[in-house]
């Protein structure tokens, strides 16, 4: 179970990743509980496993487009799909890695794995997760957090 | 006395993201740098870092076979004059001090703008 302040630090990753590295802010939508165990995908996404003192999973997931816009906006050229599936992990992997300023040491993050035109693929390992909708120019994204 | 120009110095960059290993390389704009190789994880690395013999090095953290703080051990326990930017996501305090005790000279913490990027450089080839 997430406590309110457990939200704000991922909501305050989201919005730093996008104030930096695009350097264009996002707009972060409410955060909403899903309780079936499936709180979806776009078409990438990046998962993070979290163990030690926390046990669970947080995933970026995002649609081809935004994506592309945002390697666009990090002055990358290369837009291949391969690139586009190392940015959705990185992503994942930098609001995690954040969120130890909070949580410290012991939220403890796994390298990112990426799952790409397979929403079946993510599933969570507990039914009730947080979901964070972020906004970025046109496009729609989610941010999903999901801890013991 | 003129000293002539100072020779470049050789720069490694160590990070699983191919996206920031040509990020970094595109937005160093130091003079005095020559990239000489990249890695994605620390095994890789060691090995690259003993054939080039750079003398910065930027690296990542959380990466698979061998991680960063591992190879920060490794990299210095061959040449304990090489400089080692430590460029990683984990924004805890613990997590950089452990690095710089285990032989690293500096911390960005991602994500960064390359003014960022060039100052941390900057401020660690101060030390060279």
């Amino acid at each position: 179970m997430l406590k309110e302040a457990e939200i704000r630090t991922f909501i305050d990753g989201a919005t730093n990743y996008f104030e930096t590295s695009a350097q264009q802010a996002a707009s972060i939508g409410s955060p909403y509980l899903v309780t079936d165990g499936n709180p979806g995908t776009f078409e990438y996404t990046g998962v993070i496993g979290i163990t030690g003192a926390r046990k669970g999973m947080v995933y970026f997931t995002a649609p081809r487009g935004m994506l592309t816009v945002l390697l666009m906006r990090m002055q990358e050229t290369d837009t291949s799909d391969e690139n586009i599936k190392d940015l959705v992990g990185e992503v994942a992997n930098t609001i995690s890695g954040n969120a130890r300023r909070d949580f410290g040491k012991n939220f403890v993050i796994s390298v990112p794995l990426v799952i790409a035109h397979d929403a079946d693929k993510v599933t969570a390992p507990h039914s009730r997760s947080y979901v964070i909708p972020i906004n970025w120019r046109t496009h729609s994204a989610k941010l999903v957090v999901c801890l013991e | 006395m003129d000293d002539g120009p100072k020779r470049s110095l050789k720069l490694m960059i160590v990070d699983d993201s191919n996206i920031i290993r040509r990020r970094i390389e595109r937005s160093q704009q130091i003079a005095r740098l020559e990239v000489v190789g990249a890695a994605s994880n620390g095994r890789e690395a060691v090995e690259l870092f003993r054939r080039t013999q750079p003398d910065v090095v930027t690296m990542d953290l959380t990466m698979p076979e061998m991680d960063g703080v591992e190879c920060v051990q490794e990299l210095v326990a061959i040449n304990s004059k090489v400089l080692i930017l430590v460029v990683s996501a984990l924004a805890d305090k613990a997590t950089a001090v452990d690095a710089i005790e285990k032989g690293a000279n500096g911390f960005l913490c991602k994500p960064f703008t390359d003014r960022q990027l060039n100052d941390a450089l900057e401020e660690l080839l101060s030390e060279a």
